[in-house]
């Protein structure tokens, strides 16, 4: 048995083999780029060629035109899970020292009274975006934002890495654990509401999401009311804003409130 | 002639051993997300065991059904001894090696990506780094199959090879072309990224590559099956088998055509052209024609044994098949799941009635139906078949191996057509948790509950399955004879070379994976602005 003899248009197995296949393969070729593509009323095209290549794949640029502008301004940082995951010791004592100005509201010890966030030992992650909006003014708050307008973009880092390194102490909100509220465990599937744990903390953390376990229920229901009005809409791509609108107002007490009673040793550590 | 026993028993018992531990996951993963059950809490746990269950049923345990089957077949069918039972050894030790380094990550929590990788979530390195060992050792048995074949052809210049075998080896090179996308993608796109060489990957790349293996492995798990319904059952029930010539075009069939249409898995991709869509569509709707053809061929075949054993009429001869041999009822079942998954099939592989099932439940009910009904329900009857044969014992426990039959194909039956049911009613896949308090998908509740318990149902049959084995080994010894397989009503004195050999078939295979895969995958791998950051998944 030889490949001349295999390989020949006499054999009738091989004729009949590419035959059949050539012959399905440009039908489908014909199919799938000419006729389906023309058969599609709302799509125009410039010529057959036109055709071909879109229902190919190949990508068009789209005609320049200036998107419009956003009533408001975006966050414009950007965070992947371990870019601050090493802070350098100089970077962490540089900010202990620009941290002393955070004391008055966020506390000594990164431990707030004043109803401000509790900083010590949140992700880095999180301290580094939210100084960056505030600078840019994506997210805006007459105490914070005078604050956040000077800094460089290294002070930003520094404070987020100081504040990452403190210990988190339990905060000083004294009232016993609450039980968990249905909103907190399961989400809201229907709603595209996901666990609030899958994304700060509890279960997992994505870049970004602080921990909210013994913040003040004050704040976290501020934040939520105000991203559930559009007030504050400094979030990526709207990922909290469309979780407030369709949290209802008592979901909103009860994930405070359940949160505000917490403890943070549940709080997942990043690298 | 069946020499290396052990080997094909160690290769069994371990695809067996893993598929009962996977039955495990399956039935838990069933019933947490059902009604039954309050939320589990984290869905973390979840995920982590649909990516064990998923490994193991999808890569190791059909795997190593169609290794110790196919030395089955190559020593039996060509009466030769296995040449490279050291090799043969070595992938298996490969595959162990490979399964417990792909496991270890996943129990502990930090792989937790399913088994179709789904990038840019990324696990850990040893997760991968052992899919790609089971696959390795796979690819010795393919060499070896190649090697066999080769050497009986020396021995036998001209000889018909034995209908087993070619089909056998086939499936190999089937598998061979097939695993090589998930392959390359794992090797060039994820395992860099896991390892922290690089922190951005294309993901719709890796979604193509990976559409090149995902249809191909689905005939690969089927090649068993099918190589069952011809060359065993015919013979366990006393019938012939109708047409040599067309068992042989239905193999190539699939060679040439299971792997380049694996883009119908990408309908909802935007990354791929909607015409390359419609080229795999098309060749998809080829792939029934196999199909069509072995139903057919195996309907006249069991007619034959039928009116062998006296039926008359135009359905006496079904009546008089003999339904207490377990290869009848397993055959009668998996073609009942057959058509149903098949008509399923069609369903999905059409753009317009996929988008209404797309990532829904329906899809998970119809892999479930047509691999773990239709296909694995032929994997019980290889093995009721030849254990007499590779432990020297008698299998005396045919009731209870009826039995057995009875409930995976009821159980099967009663998981998955509720799966479709919640499917067409929009129930989305891969999810942890579902709350059937609310009143929008309350209704649904009843179905899922009927799934979950099918889905022990399952679990029950498939332990049974193992015990039957089990004791089978401690029964009174037999000499079960030499290993044979079915022979056809004409018999094969010549074939024509293209039906003997494969070189006209994997060159086409070949060719149509450049034609449907060539500009999709280039077209990706040249445009540099495609990467996405990692999401890298697992315990901090």
């Amino acid at each position: 048995m030889s490949a001349r003899e295999l390989f020949t248009f006499r054999n009738p197995y091989f004729s009949t083999g590419i035959g059949v296949t050539v012959g399905l393969l440009v039908l489908s070729v014909l199919g799938g780029f000419i006729l389906l593509p023309y058969a599609q009323s709302d799509l125009k095209f410039a010529g057959l060629w036109d055709a071909i290549c879109s229902t190919a794949g190949l990508p068009q640029r789209s005609a320049p035109a200036t998107a419009p502008a956003p009533a408001h301004r975006l966050s414009e940082a950007v965070l992947t899970p371990t870019m601050l995951a090493y802070p350098s010791r100089e970077s962490i004592g540089r900010g202990a020292t620009l941290a002393q100005r955070c004391a008055i509201c966020h506390g000594p010890t990164g431990i707030s009274r004043a109803d401000s966030p509790n900083l010590a030992g949140q992700y880095a992650s999180v301290i580094y975006k939210e100084l960056l909006d505030f600078r840019s003014g994506a997210r805006t708050n007459a105490v914070m934002s005078p604050f956040a307008v000077n800094l460089s973009d290294q002070d930003v880092a520094d404070v987020a890495a100081y504040f990452a390194y403190l210990p988190r102490l339990p905060a000083y909100h004294p009232e016993r654990q609450l039980p968990k509220p249905r909103i907190v465990i399961y989400g809201a599937p229907l709603r595209g509401i996901a666990p609030c744990g899958s994304c700060h903390g509890s279960l997992d953390n994505k870049a970004g999401s602080p921990w909210l376990e013994g913040q003040s229920e004050a704040y976290m229901k501020a934040q939520l009311q105000a991203l559930a009005s559009g007030q504050r809409s400094n979030d990526i791509s709207q990922q909290m804003r469309n979780i407030a609108r369709a949290m209802t107002p008592q979901e909103i007490g009860e994930a405070a409130a359940y949160y505000a009673s917490q403890p943070p040793d549940v709080v997942k550590a990043t690298d | 002639m069946l020499v290396n026993r052990r080997l094909i028993l160690a290769h069994f018992w371990l695809a067996f051993a893993v598929f009962g531990l996977a039955l495990f996951l399956g039935a838990w993963q069933m019933l947490v997300r059902s009604p039954l059950y309050t939320w589990i809490g984290n869905p973390e746990w979840y995920y982590r065991s649909l990516t064990a269950h998923g490994t193991a049923m999808a890569y190791v345990f059909p795997t190593l059904v169609a290794m110790g089957f196919g030395y089955s077949i190559t020593e039996s069918a060509l009466e030769q001894r296995l040449v490279g039972a050291r090799w043969a050894w070595a992938g298996f030790s490969l595959i162990v090696v490979g399964a417990v380094t792909a496991m270890v990550p996943v129990a502990l929590g930090r792989a937790s990506v399913l088994y179709t990788f789904y990038p840019p979530l990324i696990g850990n390195a040893f997760y991968y780094v052992g899919v790609v060992l089971v696959v390795v050792g796979s690819w010795i048995w393919v060499a070896l199959m190649s090697v066999n074949l080769r050497v009986w052809k020396r021995a036998h210049p001209g000889k018909p090879v034995p209908l087993a075998m070619f089909a056998n080896v086939a499936g190999s090179y089937l598998w061979a072309w097939t695993s090589v996308g998930a392959a390359l993608e794992l090797l060039l796109q994820i395992i860099p990224v896991a390892l922290g060489v690089r922190t951005t990957i294309d993901a719709g790349l890796a979604r193509v590559f990976f559409s090149w293996t995902l249809h191909g492995i689905v005939y690969f798990w089927l090649m068993p099956t099918y190589i069952a319904y011809y060359t065993i059952v015919p013979r366990a029930i006393g019938g012939r088998v109708y047409s040599d010539a067309m068992a042989r075009i239905s193999f190539i069939l699939f060679l040439v055509v299971a792997m380049p249409i694996g883009l119908h898995h990408t309908f909802a991709d935007p990354q791929v052209g909607a015409g390359f869509k419609f080229i795999h569509s098309a060749f998809t709707a080829l792939v029934a024609l196999p199909t069509l053809l072995t139903v057919f061929t195996i309907c006249a075949s069991v007619e034959i044994a039928g009116r062998l054993r006296g039926g008359r009429g135009m359905f006496g001869w079904i009546a008089a098949l003999p339904w207490k041999n377990p290869i009848m009822l397993a055959t009668a079942f998996s073609f009942v799941m057959l058509g149903f998954g098949g008509a399923g099939g069609l369903i999905n592989m059409s753009y317009q009635l996929d988008s209404s099932v797309h990532n829904t439940q329906w899809i998970t009910g119809h892999f479930h139906l047509i691999f773990g009904g239709a296909i694995v329900i032929m994997y019980f009857a290889i093995a009721y078949d030849l254990w007499p044969h590779l432990t020297g014992r008698v299998l005396a426990d045919l009731l209870l191996a009826r039995i057995q039959l009875w409930l995976w194909f009821v159980g099967m039956i009663v998981t998955t057509f509720p799966w479709h049911w919640v499917g067409i009613l929009g129930m989305p896949r891969r999810m942890a948790y579902f709350d059937f308090s609310d009143p929008a998908i309350a209704p649904q509740a009843f179905s899922v509950t009927l799934s979950a318990i099918g889905a022990f149902v399952l679990l029950i049959s498939g332990l049974l399955f193992l015990f039957i084995l089990a004791r089978a080994h401690a029964s009174r010894a037999t000499d079960a004879g030499a290993y044979r397989f079915s022979v056809a009503v004409h018999p094969v004195r010549s074939v024509p070379l293209a039906l003997n050999g494969y070189a006209i078939w994997v060159a086409l295979m070949i060719a149509l994976t450049i034609t449907n895969y060539g500009y999709p995958i280039a077209a990706l791998v040249a445009r540099q602005d495609t990467s996405v950051p990692a999401v890298y998944v697992g315990a901090q």
